[in-house]
């Protein structure tokens, strides 16, 4: 771009667009071109961004998604309007769900013709209203950088979200001057980062008088990166942790002090441990319902604290005797000052006995499967394998359903950003395109899609994407030939009868041809003796992308588990199988 | 349930009535009356929203409607402390006969005749939810052939206003550093 921009030359609306995301730090950008945004790649063409051509929208999205899960940074996608910006709707629903930075740029039909029913047209805005953190129409192209900056910088900052620019192709294609601006106008949006410090002292008098504290961890203290702040609250104060599906890796897996994930398939240790607590310190979590089971029976003896980024979360599902809004890394770190400072003072909490008991119920009821009869491979051993060898540094990115509980228990996380997953939507075919994402913004770090054979189905287009582009992703099919977890409630809840959920995928489609025919390397593993040759083998390449056929037993299910709706006191360990639970310890 | 008067500032941006709209519906809660206008400040309009609601829920609105970002501020109304007035516009079956008793329910609520015809009067009166509601049941047996009626418009009373400038722009920030 010419130096004459920043003046404030005369430039079109599509150069504005695109110097104005360079503007905004963009480095890569996923997305497919179409009319009402064509303008928009003519001058993307000579930017230092790095636009990478996806083959499906929802694959930009998606990528955009992992890009910003690796990273911390905002994930862009870009997509033309009509059919190209509602194929991003998936996407952008599920990083509203699990709060992550990204900005959607779309074309939309020039300003005339908005309302008209004209070709290629969708009330994008409307439509993405509900999902998305803000979203803006352009039809004006001086708006365009002010526009830009405005929807960056909500995007990352607060409780992170998506945020929709829909530009008009009129706007793109008029002239305008160029000019990056220096202040936003958002007079309604102030998030609160600090803690109130009146409500760090009343949640370190609770925390001291508890008897069975848990710190119950969130999605919020990744996006935050307080990963290591936790670790020294943990580690000062002895108190267990649990950490959500969206929180894997926040808290080492390794660690002792660690129980788990808690929830609708959570460890024992961890359900035992929310539920019988008397203290919740809630951070950066939400009280999802996959969380609490039945609300009314969830952890009917504590008090809560409950710290998170977005007041509308506190008190929204449980009650809270202790919000706090804030920052999850600000809230922390504070807590421990308070704590610390009540600690010289010889007051410490006495947790002694909570933590022996919970330490039991982790002995007594670990995380483990049985091994499938006739040599048949297990899904939890090729992930158990997987998470050995590939090793903590890796990230891994699950799609949904049973694969994703599995990944999620067996692989071991000791690092934050390395568990990339779809939680709050729970949308299939996520896997591939976020692992690409996730590639292209840490291209050091080995990256593996952990997918099922009925979520693979959904996105691996993007395998073109990968091969093309140089993104050396690594796949991990854990093919059970069918829709695994709808599968595994009809052998619980409807008789075994297994209505719609036989995929036939060990059959049609053969994964390693269509490998292949992407341009990667395609193996297939289907006994367990060849599991670790098989991960080793794919590990040693890294100029293609690897996807491995794991072709496991397709009756294994997915244990502890909480049927939906039930108290977790249901827990059930293993199927008919409850844990008892010897609360004279206590 | 009781009913909840929240008077809610917003950017005056197009689109805004669409989004309030769309996370009362979406977060399951009914709007029983909206008024939108402009107020002093013309970047900024005021919305007067009533709800019928428990004392959680609406915490629960308006801690959503404060997440959007369009919205400015959000008031919630004490009746007590407040006035609130809704128009109403109605068309009454008025003869000759019985013309002089429908003038005079109008005189005795204060309202006004705005327009005249041989068979019925068009009659304007503003108030309280309770004086329309005695205005209506008084007309009723005249026989009413058409009302129309705004949304509730309510401010505090006393000499503070809600809508204090709070429109500082804030500095643009760098892009974020990498991990």
């Amino acid at each position: 771009m010419s130096e004459q921009g920043e003046t404030g030359a005369q430039v079109t609306g599509a150069q504005s667009l695109i110097k104005s995301l360079e503007s905004a730090g963009v480095e890569n950008i996923f997305g497919i071109p179409g009319g009402a945004i064509l303008p928009a790649y003519d001058p993307l063409f000579d930017s230092k961004i790095r636009h990478i051509l996806v083959r499906h929208e929802q694959g930009a999205g998606h990528a955009a998604q992992g890009y910003a899960a690796a990273t911390g940074k905002v994930g862009v996608c870009m997509a033309t309007s009509g059919p190209g910006a509602t194929n991003l709707v998936t996407p952008i629903a599920d990083a509203h769900m699990d709060s992550l930075p990204m900005v959607a740029v779309t074309g939309q039909v020039g300003a005339a013709q908005i309302g008209t029913d004209a070709f290629q047209e969708a009330d994008i805005r409307g439509i993405t209203m509900p999902i998305t953190k803000h979203n803006f129409l352009v039809t004006d192209p001086a708006q365009i950088p002010q526009t830009v900056a405005e929807a960056f910088h909500i995007a990352s900052t607060g409780r992170p979200g998506p945020v929709l620019v829909d530009v008009a192709k009129s706007a793109l294609q008029a002239m305008t001057t160029f000019r990056w601006p220096t202040e936003l106008n958002l007079p309604g949006y102030r998030p609160v980062t600090r803690p109130h410090s009146k409500q760090i002292r009343e949640a370190s008098k609770l925390i001291l008088e508890a008897r069975r504290p848990v710190l119950y961890v969130g999605g919020g203290v990744i996006r935050s990166r307080a990963a290591k702040e936790l670790r020294v609250l943990a580690e000062s104060t002895g108190m267990p942790v649990v950490t959500t599906l969206m929180a894997r890796g926040a808290f080492p897996d390794s660690h002792v002090q660690h129980l788990g994930m808690p929830g609708m398939h959570g460890t024992v240790a961890a359900v035992a441990g929310l539920q019988k607590s008397d203290l919740i310190i809630s951070l950066g979590a939400r009280f999802d319902d996959r969380v609490t089971g039945n609300l009314d029976s969830f952890a009917p003896g504590a008090k809560v604290i409950h710290a998170d980024i977005d007041p509308a979360e506190i008190g929204k599902n449980r009650f809270a005797d202790v919000p706090i809004v804030g920052d999850a890394r600000e809230v922390i770190a504070d807590l421990i000052i308070a704590l610390n400072a009540e600690a010289e003072k010889g007051n410490r909490g006495d947790y002694e006995a909570w933590v022996a008991f919970l330490a039991g119920i982790k002995k007594q009821y670990p995380l483990a499967y049985d091994t499938p009869p006739n040599g048949a491979l297990s899904p939890q051993y090729v992930l158990e394998r997987l998470g050995h060898i590939a090793g903590p540094e890796a990230i891994y990115c699950a799609g949904v359903g049973q694969h994703q509980m599995w990944a999620a228990h067996f692989v071991g996380y000791e690092n934050p950003n390395t568990w990339i997953n779809s939680g709050g939507l729970g949308t299939m075919g996520f896997s591939v395109p976020a692992a690409m994402g996730a590639k292209v913004g840490m291209p050091d770090s080995t990256v593996w899609s952990i997918d099922g054979d009925g979520c693979f189905q959904m996105t691996n287009q993007e395998l073109a994407t990968c091969a093309i582009n140089d993104i050396p992703i690594k796949v991990a099919i854990i093919n059970n030939e069918s829709l695994g977890m709808v599968r595994q409630w009809q052998t619980l809840f409807y008789n075994e009868r297994y209505s719609n959920t036989d995929l036939h995928s060990k059959r049609i489609p053969d994964f390693v041809k269509l490998a292949d025919a992407y341009g990667c390397v395609g193996l297939a593993c289907e006994s367990p003796d060849e599991v670790d040759a098989t991960i080793e083998k794919a590990m040693s390449i890294n100029d293609q992308p690897v996807v491995v056929d794991f072709r496991v037993h397709r009756d294994a299910m997915v244990w502890p588990m909480v049927a939906a709706g039930t108290s977790n006191d249901e827990i059930k360990y293993a199927r008919d199988l409850a844990p008892q639970f010897d609360e004279d310890d206590l | 349930m009781t009913k909840h008067t929240l008077s809610v500032l917003v950017e005056n941006k197009p689109g805004v009535l669409a989004r309030i709209a769309g996370l009362f519906s979406r977060r399951g809660f009914n709007i029983d009356s909206l008024a939108v206008g402009p107020t002093e400040s013309p970047d900024v309009s005021r919305m007067t929203i009533v709800v019928s609601v428990d004392e959680s829920p609406l915490e629960q609105v308006t801690k959503q409607l404060n997440k959007l970002v369009e919205v400015i501020k959000i008031v919630e109304l004490d009746p007590s402390a407040s006035i609130s007035r809704e128009l109403l516009l109605v068309k009454v079956r008025a003869d000759a006969e019985t013309r002089g008793q429908v003038i005079d329910a109008v005189q005795l609520f204060k309202a006004k005749v705005i327009d005249v015809a041989t068979d019925a009067l068009t009659i304007q009166v503003t108030g309280n939810v309770d004086k329309l509601t005695d205005f209506l049941r008084v007309l009723e047996p005249f026989g009413v052939r058409e009302i129309v009626q705004s949304g509730m418009v309510a401010i505090g009373r006393g000499s503070r206003s809600i809508s204090e400038r709070n429109l500082r722009p804030v500095a643009v920030p760098a892009p974020p550093p990498a991990v």
